[in-house]
């Protein structure tokens, strides 16, 4: 190594530190990108995702029709539902609705296939438990009146939003893209 | 110190008292107040720099602790100081329970001659410099056993990458500090800021070409010794799980951080008492309390912003390797501060009294650096147009 090259690997250094600290100095006075969940958000985390995000399962109950499509179309059986349909009044009744969502493996397929939307992904994702029991959800306390699809558009005032919101649901992440 | 010690004798509170008992209460006394303000400000270094690095890296870093964070350090101690003291079965056991504590005694003797103000100063030694080189090199000792008796290889490999570095680095450290001696002619802390003055261009870093240089070889070396990044290779978390401290946990391995932070403060002390005129401020009042306050500040800020270019040398450099740290030191350092000291020595044959041509151009030197640093960083920060944050706790 010549002299030459030892001055010049000298002032490489006291260069190169020169600039390496120059570009760090900068990055000091930028912005952190770091979003601090849970609590220092500007809004929930949950807020800020799409209506289509795929979070836990949820059932609107005064949609359900009971027709079984989610049970059957669920690839790994985590939908248990008992449907009865009553002789004398022609209506159906649920007796159970159980989602068991540590099995579920967010697929979406049950939502697809739902006529009124009823069964769908929440944005929701903090489904942390201590028991793998408590994550079953069940939905119906008592027996009752499955939803029948009137004939022209829906009039009950209490009704009419879940539907909406349902179908719109349907709209979205059933039939997305080109199918729609 | 002494004559505080002598006064309180005298007419004082300690009055009547035989004479080397009410020394050893005044030492007593000052080793505890300076060991809590040494416990203080590892503690809050060691969650500053945690806080500068993520700055840097576009993190927040620790800020649950308290309001923003800042007595994490209290917690991370408490804990460490609750955790189960283990030793090793093969260890040797004796050598492995004293280890951190004779790092520590060498780490804390250190503290005697580091000056806070005028006359702020435990021991102002007429050895002082050489006494905190000497006293500093026995952490070494306290490291090297460590990696010895743990009986692990990842332990040993790191005590003698720090013997072997903390001794190579002594030589480029002691040239640079000749430098400034041959200015001063005295080793005592407070005789070498008294010979320097408060305005910049008074100060040794900017007396003349060779001693500008040897601040910077002093810095780099004195890093090195305290066995900082980029020459952190006794720990070297990457290579030696934690190198000499592997084997250590509760409250022996806090020591040996606390040595580890609390360095750092000591290399901003020596390197603002060598070269950046130490407490020296202007006279503004005469009332001597009121200017002893402003030399502790000053003194203070002027270390603790040398303890933040390190933290931000650690946020940018990447660790070397052995053979790179080596000739570094052998190849360059002390080759250039032997130079550096010849051309410092015929300096002070041809300007016995200093010049003070040089000086200012010496600082204006040191602006144009400075001013084309800042320009630099501007060219970056417009080169991304990032998000700026000049929130310093954001």
């Amino acid at each position: 190594m010549g002299f030459g090259d030892y001055v010049q690997n000298i002032r490489q250094t006291v260069g190169t530190i020169f600039e390496g600290m120059a570009i760090t100095a900068s990055h000091f006075m930028r912005k952190p990108f770091t979003i601090q969940y849970p609590d220092r958000t500007e809004i929930r985390v949950q807020d800020s995702l799409p209506f289509r995000y795929r979070g836990l399962l949820d059932v609107d109950l005064e949609i359900c029709t009971g027709c079984l499509a989610c049970e059957r179309a669920c690839p790994i059986d985590c939908i248990v539902i008992d449907a009865e349909k009553d002789k004398t009044t022609k209506e159906m009744i649920l007796k159970r609705f159980d989602i068991d969502l540590a099995k579920c493996m967010y697929c979406g397929l049950c939502s697809e296939p739902c006529p009124t939307g009823s069964i769908h992904h929440t944005p929701e994702f903090e489904g942390a438990d201590y028991s793998l029991e408590s994550l079953v959800r069940r939905y119906v306390k008592a027996p009752l009146v499955a939803y029948k699809p009137p004939k022209g558009p829906e009039t009950n005032p209490e009704v009419a939003p879940i539907l909406a919101r349902g179908l719109r649901y349907l709209d979205e992440f059933a039939s997305p893209g080109d199918a729609k | 110190m002494q004559q505080l010690a002598d006064y309180l004798l005298a007419e004082g509170f300690l009055a009547g008292l035989p004479k080397s008992l009410g020394y050893v209460l005044v030492i007593a006394f000052f080793a505890f107040v300076l060991l809590n303000f040494i416990m203080v400000i590892a503690g809050v270094t060691s969650w500053l720099e945690r806080r500068v690095w993520a700055r840097i890296q576009s993190r927040v870093g620790p800020n649950r602790v308290g309001p923003q964070g800042t007595i994490q350090w209290l917690a991370d101690g408490i804990k460490n100081v609750l955790k189960e003291d283990i030793v090793p079965d093969a260890a040797d056991k004796p050598l492995f329970k004293a280890a951190p504590y004779l790092a520590m005694i060498g780490f804390f003797g250190a503290w005697a001659c580091v000056p806070f103000g005028d006359g702020l100063i435990i021991a102002d030694l007429n050895v002082g410099v050489l006494y905190i080189t000497a006293v500093t090199g026995l952490v070494v000792v306290g490291i090297l056993m460590a990696g010895w008796s743990s009986n692990n290889k990842w332990a040993l490999l790191g005590g003698i990458r720090s013997a072997a570095q903390i001794v190579s680095y002594e030589i480029p450290a002691a040239i640079a500090i000749n430098t400034v001696i041959l200015l001063t002619g005295t080793l005592s802390m407070q005789g070498i800021i008294r010979a320097q003055g408060w305005a910049p261009w008074n100060w040794f870093l900017f007396d003349n070409p060779f001693t500008f240089v040897a601040f910077f070889i002093f810095f780099v070396a004195l890093l090195a010794e305290g066995n900082r990044t980029p020459f952190d290779l006794p720990e070297a978390e990457s290579e030696l799980v934690a190198g000499a401290f592997t084997e250590y946990s509760g409250l022996r391995s806090l020591l040996f951080f606390l040595v580890e932070w609390g360095n750092l403060y000591i290399i901003g002390a020596l390197c603002t008492s060598l070269f950046l005129g130490g407490w020296q401020v202007p006279a503004f009042t005469s009332n001597a309390f009121i200017q002893g306050v402003l030399q502790m500040v000053t003194f203070f800020l002027k270390s603790y912003f040398l303890v933040f270019v390190a933290m931000w040398i650690r946020a940018t450099l990447p660790r070397v390797r052995v053979d790179q740290l080596m000739s570094l030191c052998w190849k360059y350092l002390v080759p250039i501060s032997f130079v550096n000291l010849l051309g410092a020595m015929l300096w002070v044959v041809a300007f016995p009294h200093g010049n003070i041509v040089m000086r200012v151009l010496m600082f204006l030197f040191g602006v144009a650096v400075a001013l084309y640093f800042f320009s630099r960083v501007a060219f970056h920060l417009r080169r991304a147009h990032p998000e700026m944050s000049w929130n310093p706790i954001a």
